[in-house]
């Protein structure tokens, strides 16, 4: 049998309520102040210093302080500082100011994040941005040639694979990764491989035809 | 979310070393999210990705598959969609491409129940705050266990992975600082008891390195059906994972485990012993079904999963027998 102090540790069994209480209280209220970090405004951290100090005395290992990484995003490096809690989804949002990839539910439900890492299609709410270094990134700014749509974008033009737009970034990356795997051999197959990615408009049966149509031509161009 | 240290391990010592109040994180899709809704907030995350526990083998004693693996790379890959199909299918019948792309098969294996009190941070549960209380026992639990439910939890296991590897009677290789050691995935799942908060026989240090599915003359004709409220991407409201070794129509032996139903995956050896020598066809496979759920604890709104739990059993048989 295992003692609590086993459990407290173990992969999934971590409730450090009992053990990092002052700790916890100082982030309670810095998870007030910003409940989805993005790293929080200079004049926010500035307002938190003294508990910032506090924080510093009770935990010497600083889990707040930043950290220098390398994002490499649709072929561009790009050095950034950042808390370890910051998402790959904000990263390229808010620090590198890509907007184009949407943030929805921010906890992996909808695909609205759906980006490529290394090119497979992954959701970038739920990747720490640290976690991204030394990986290819490609977002649905990095589609285009210029003024030239990836065959994929100029599907959704053509068969109006959208409404409201939110989900379409989201939709266009995940069906990139949907034609590369090969998971486009009949519209039920599309329909199952494209299940992370939710629209509320309901633009379905037509984002079905513009992946379709990309798929065929996108074969059609490699052989 | 809650501040926390990060850093890559160097090496399995070094992951092992981490101390108390460490998480592991691979994929980090089921990780991530309870950290977001402060369910849980672990002072230090270990990234395990740049660890060696790779590869998908294929050996005269079965499949082993590294536990940083992929699941969509061990869903698709061609000997296990052909000797191991149960797994294959268990798979691709989880979560959604981009999250098969993340997650690992060590991190699916330990994945969080789904219980809506488990991830509703200011909630009493008792397998967050020990003591705290249980509401689902009273309160909604249309989603939870009928088996292996206590006076403390009726939170199902989530993974439709485990129920396929549970039926194979897979074996996990773990790796911590007192050393490697193996141990039978059903085993590895703890019922909650009074202690829900223990759900696994792991201890402070411990990975996955390794899942290990035996070769059997059942593995190859094996299956797994899903029944849930939407047709994809939702976890199951009753799943079976079933393999069966047959000699004609005859059947030498099975394998049968449930999930959505149990707070552990929940492996049918009753049922498989039903099926011991019988003709395979579906008044056999009803009767062999009806074995299920005796001990079963059905709650308030959850009763379906009882008749539910058969039909799947029956249906799953059918298909991976070859009855019409």
């Amino acid at each position: 049998m295992h003692s609590r102090d086993e459990d407290s540790a173990s992969q999934s069994n971590s409730f450090p309520e009992e053990t990092h209480s002052s700790r916890r209280h100082f982030l309670s209220q810095l998870a007030a102040l910003s409940a989805s970090l993005t790293i929080a405004a200079p004049g926010a951290r500035a307002a938190s210093s003294k508990e910032r100090s506090n924080a510093e005395a009770s935990d010497p290992e600083r889990p707040e302080s930043l950290i220098d990484i390398v994002l490499k995003v649709n072929g561009q490096e790009k050095r950034l500082k950042v808390d370890s809690r910051v998402t790959l989804l904000d990263a390229v949002r808010d620090r590198l100011n890509m907007s184009g990839t949407k943030k929805g539910c921010d906890h992996g439900a909808c695909g609205a994040c759906t980006v490529l890492v290394d090119g497979k299609r992954v959701l970038s709410c739920l990747t720490l941005a640290v976690m991204a270094q030394g990986k290819e990134v490609t977002t649905i700014e990095g589609l285009a040639h210029g003024d030239e749509l990836h065959p994929v974008q100029a599907a959704f033009v053509t068969c109006d694979g959208f409404q409201c737009g939110y989900c379409t970034p989201g939709q266009i990356m995940s069906a990139v990764g949907c034609i590369g795997e090969g998971h486009t051999r009949s519209d039920s197959e599309i329909r199952e491989f494209m299940s992370g990615n939710l629209c509320r408009c309901g633009a379905y049966p037509n984002i079905v035809q513009a992946i379709k149509q990309a798929a065929t031509q996108m074969k059609g161009a490699v052989s | 979310m809650r501040a926390f240290q990060f850093k890559t391990a160097a090496s399995p010592r070094d992951a092992a070393n981490s101390g108390t109040d460490t998480a592991f994180i691979a994929g980090g899709t089921n990780l991530i999210d309870l950290m977001k809704l402060d369910v849980v907030a672990p002072a230090r995350l270990v990234d395990l990705g740049p660890l060696s526990f790779r590869g998908i083998t294929v050996d005269g004693d079965g499949l082993h598959i590294g536990a940083l693996e992929k699941m969509a790379e061990v869903a698709e890959d061609p000997r296990v969609v052909k000797e191991y199909p149960v797994i294959s299918q268990a798979l691709l019948k989880s979560a959604s491409a981009q999250i098969r792309n993340m997650a690992t098969m060590g991190g699916n294996l330990m994945q969080r129940t789904r219980c809506g009190y488990f991830r509703d941070a200011v909630s009493p549960c008792n397998k967050r705050v020990p003591g705290s209380g249980c509401p689902a026992l009273e309160g909604e639990n249309r989603m939870h266990a009928i088996f292996g439910v206590s006076d403390s939890c009726c939170a199902t296991h989530p993974s439709d992975l485990a129920v396929a590897l549970v039926a194979l009677e897979s074996v996990l290789k773990l790796q911590g600082p007192q050393g490697v050691r193996e141990v039978k995935l059903e085993d590895f799942y703890l019922l909650p008891e009074n202690t829900p908060d223990r759900e696994h026989d792991i201890r402070q240090g411990e990975m996955i390195t390794e899942i290990f599915v035996p070769h059997n003359a059942w593995t190859g004709r094996s299956g797994y059906l899903k029944i849930r409220d939407r047709e994809s991407y939702e976890f199951a409201l009753t799943s079976a994972a079933v393999a069966l070794d047959l000699d004609g129509s005859t059947i030498r032996d099975a394998r049968i485990a449930v999930g959505g139903v149990g707070t552990k995956p929940w492996s049918l050896p009753v049922v498989a012993e039903a099926l011991k020598g019988k003709t395979a066809n579906r008044d056999v496979f009803a009767v062999a079904a009806e074995h299920a759920t005796e001990g079963a604890r059905m709650l308030s709104q959850n009763g379906f999963k009882v008749s539910l739990v058969k039909k799947t059993i029956v249906r799953a048989l059918s298909e991976v027998g070859g009855v019409a």
